[in-house]
């Protein structure tokens, strides 16, 4: 496991494997039949490389915009959004983002869905053996040939995981990436989201709307307002993985940010 | 089953053997074997031809379900297939032999225009090697059109369904034409083609390129947007896009177009072929119809249902192949 882990990152990549993200002054309105819909208000965020950032708010306030807006998907109404120091204008493959739904080609094996980036690029004819790397990452390399329809939630998640990471992304963008799955899936790849970013070293942006998730997976949680989302309050902190959901500090900061939500327990 | 088991099933049951027997076989050897004795039996009122023939013909059959009838359940996979149509085999075997009676034995139904099935066999014997010219044409009309149509109809698809400008204005022509049944043409085509055969295959390449194109476009139109942005994310540009997702995504629709367009090729071609064409399938029912052979209009009625099924078997193996990967795919 841990073999293809270190094999998946090509040497040579090292000094972009994970990016720094600024966010400066960004907001973002939506026309809908002709009338404005703000969805982000000044937002000011800086992600370190490497660092793994959970964005928690109310659902539907505007985490995910902001996330496509990073991914490049589409550009901010006003402020602007570097990569690095250099400014983001469309997507670009060391900036992946996995979506709540797997997304996965249907009409396409597992092995030729994981493929697509590198196929995509031109890259895959010498590289046929990142796209297997992967696989083993994410523990489905039997399941290569299957279709999409055959895999359970959680695996076609791992597939869709597999497809951002064969990219060797610097940045790994998570859009509630585990919001459809039972809690028992939900907690296998929570240790594995934890897994993966202590091995490949991308930096981490989280949006969730689930509190524990954000506590055992992120060092900061960066809390938004209802939509027009702006940012509330930042939490920092710092513990050793694996977390426990129990552990006495995460508890009490878990009740906090719960206040911030508006949510009294 | 153990050894006893089986004894104790012989002893008890007396009848074990009659019961292997295939029951619908028997059945269908006696029909079979009265079309055949009909026919050779009694006397046309008018001399249709093949008469030995077809009685040798049904006959044979009887004789090969009767001679199956013990061990059709030792035949495998085949004798499945065999008992599975054994109620219809008794059904054609007794509609044969009515068949006869009616027409060619009895004179019920009006002349000139039902023929004893003896009578069809007898324009296979006699005009075969015509009947084999007109498939010849007839498929050589329908793959030209039918291909054309098809190949430049998805093309029109993909681009409708894919760029906005192609959209803007080809979707409202699209919209009028479309509906127009193909046979309106035929007055213009004749004039603005310089051979019939042109006009012909121009006729049946848009019946079938039509639906084909609008299917299309609907099916690129109406794929998952997130199918585009994970592409987009994925570091795909425009041509890949359209290629790996735009084009697998929307093939469901565009099946359903090409099984439209289908069904309407079969339908044109037999017009395009009735007006001066000088053979095909079509054009042998027009010409002899004119001289009231209506047992050589069956015939190739025959010929077509055989082509046509055929055609559309073979068009649904495709997509069975093809969109294998749909969920809950019944193939």
């Amino acid at each position: 496991m841990s073999d293809a882990a270190l094999a998946i990152a090509p040497a040579g990549v090292a000094e972009h494997a994970h990016a720094a993200i600024e966010v400066r002054g960004v907001s973002h309105h939506f026309k809908l039949s002709g009338a404005k819909l703000a969805v982000l208000d000044g937002i000011e965020l800086s992600v370190a490389p490497g660092e793994f950032v959970a964005l928690l708010g109310p659902s539907g306030c505007g985490k995910s915009t902001l996330l496509r807006l990073i991914a490049g998907l589409e550009a901010p109404t006003s402020g602007s959004i570097l990569a690095d120091g250099e400014s983001i204008r469309k997507p670009d493959p060391s900036r992946m983002l996995v979506f709540q739904d797997p997304t996965l080609f249907p009409w396409a094996s597992v092995w030729k869905n994981v493929a697509t980036g590198l196929e995509a690029r031109g890259l895959l004819a010498n590289q046929r053996r990142r796209v297997d790397e992967a696989l083993a990452l994410v523990e489905l390399k039997e399941f290569a040939d299957a279709f999409p329809h055959q895999l359970s939630g959680g695996m076609a998640q791992r597939a869709s995981l597999a497809r951002a990471l064969v990219n060797d992304p610097a940045l790994l963008l998570l859009d509630e990436p585990l919001g459809k799955l039972d809690s028992l899936t939900r907690l296998t790849l929570q240790a594995e989201l934890v897994r993966l970013w202590q091995r490949n070293g991308f930096t981490a942006i989280l949006v969730t709307h689930d509190v524990e998730e954000a506590l055992l997976l992120a060092s900061r949680i960066v809390v938004f307002s209802d939509r027009p989302a702006r940012i509330k309050q930042e939490f920092r902190f710092e513990k050793p993985y694996p977390r426990h959901r129990d552990d006495a500090e995460l508890v009490a900061l878990r009740r906090s940010i719960l206040g911030t939500l508006g949510l009294a327990t | 089953m153990s050894e006893a088991a089986v004894a104790s099933a012989t002893v008890s049951d007396p009848l074990a053997a009659v019961r292997g027997l295939w029951r619908d076989g028997v059945l269908a050897a006696v029909a079979w074997a009265a079309a055949a004795l009909v026919t050779i039996g009694l006397p046309d009122v008018v001399p249709w031809g093949s008469v030995g023939l077809f009685a040798a013909v049904t006959g044979g059959v009887a004789a090969i379900l009767l001679a199956l009838s013990p061990f059709v359940r030792r035949l495998g996979h085949a004798g499945e297939v065999l008992v599975h149509y054994g109620p219809w085999l008794v059904a054609v075997g007794a509609w044969l032999a009515l068949w006869e009676l009616t027409t060619a034995k009895f004179g019920w139904l009006p002349k000139p225009f039902f023929s004893p099935p003896h009578g069809i066999l007898n324009v296979y014997v006699t005009d075969g090697q015509r009947l084999l010219i007109c498939i010849g044409y007839s498929l050589r009309l329908w793959a030209l059109g039918f291909f054309s149509g098809v190949v430049v109809g998805y093309a029109v698809g993909v681009a409708l369904g894919w760029s906005k400008q192609f959209s803007y204005w080809g979707m409202p022509l699209l919209k009028l034409i479309g509906p127009v049944p193909a046979t309106a043409w035929i007055p213009c085509t004749f004039y603005f083609f310089p051979t019939t055969f042109g006009a012909s295959i121009f006729i049946v390449a848009l019946a079938s390129g039509i639906p084909v194109a609008i299917l299309t476009a609907s099916g690129v139109g109406s794929v998952n947007r997130a199918f585009y942005d994970v592409g987009r994310i994925l570091g795909a540009d425009s041509w890949y896009l359209i290629r790996k997702v735009a084009i697998p995504a929307s093939t469901p629709h565009v099946f359903v177009g090409l099984f439209m367009g289908l069904y309407y090729s079969f339908a044109v071609l037999v017009v395009a072929e009735m007006l001066g064409a000088k053979y095909g399938l079509g054009w042998y029912i027009q010409f002899q119809t004119a001289y009231s052979g209506y047992a050589n209009v069956y015939a190739a009625i025959v010929i077509m249902a055989v082509l046509c099924a055929g055609i559309v078997r073979l068009l649904f193996a495709v997509r069975d192949r093809l969109l294998s990967w749909q969920e809950g795919f019944i193939s």
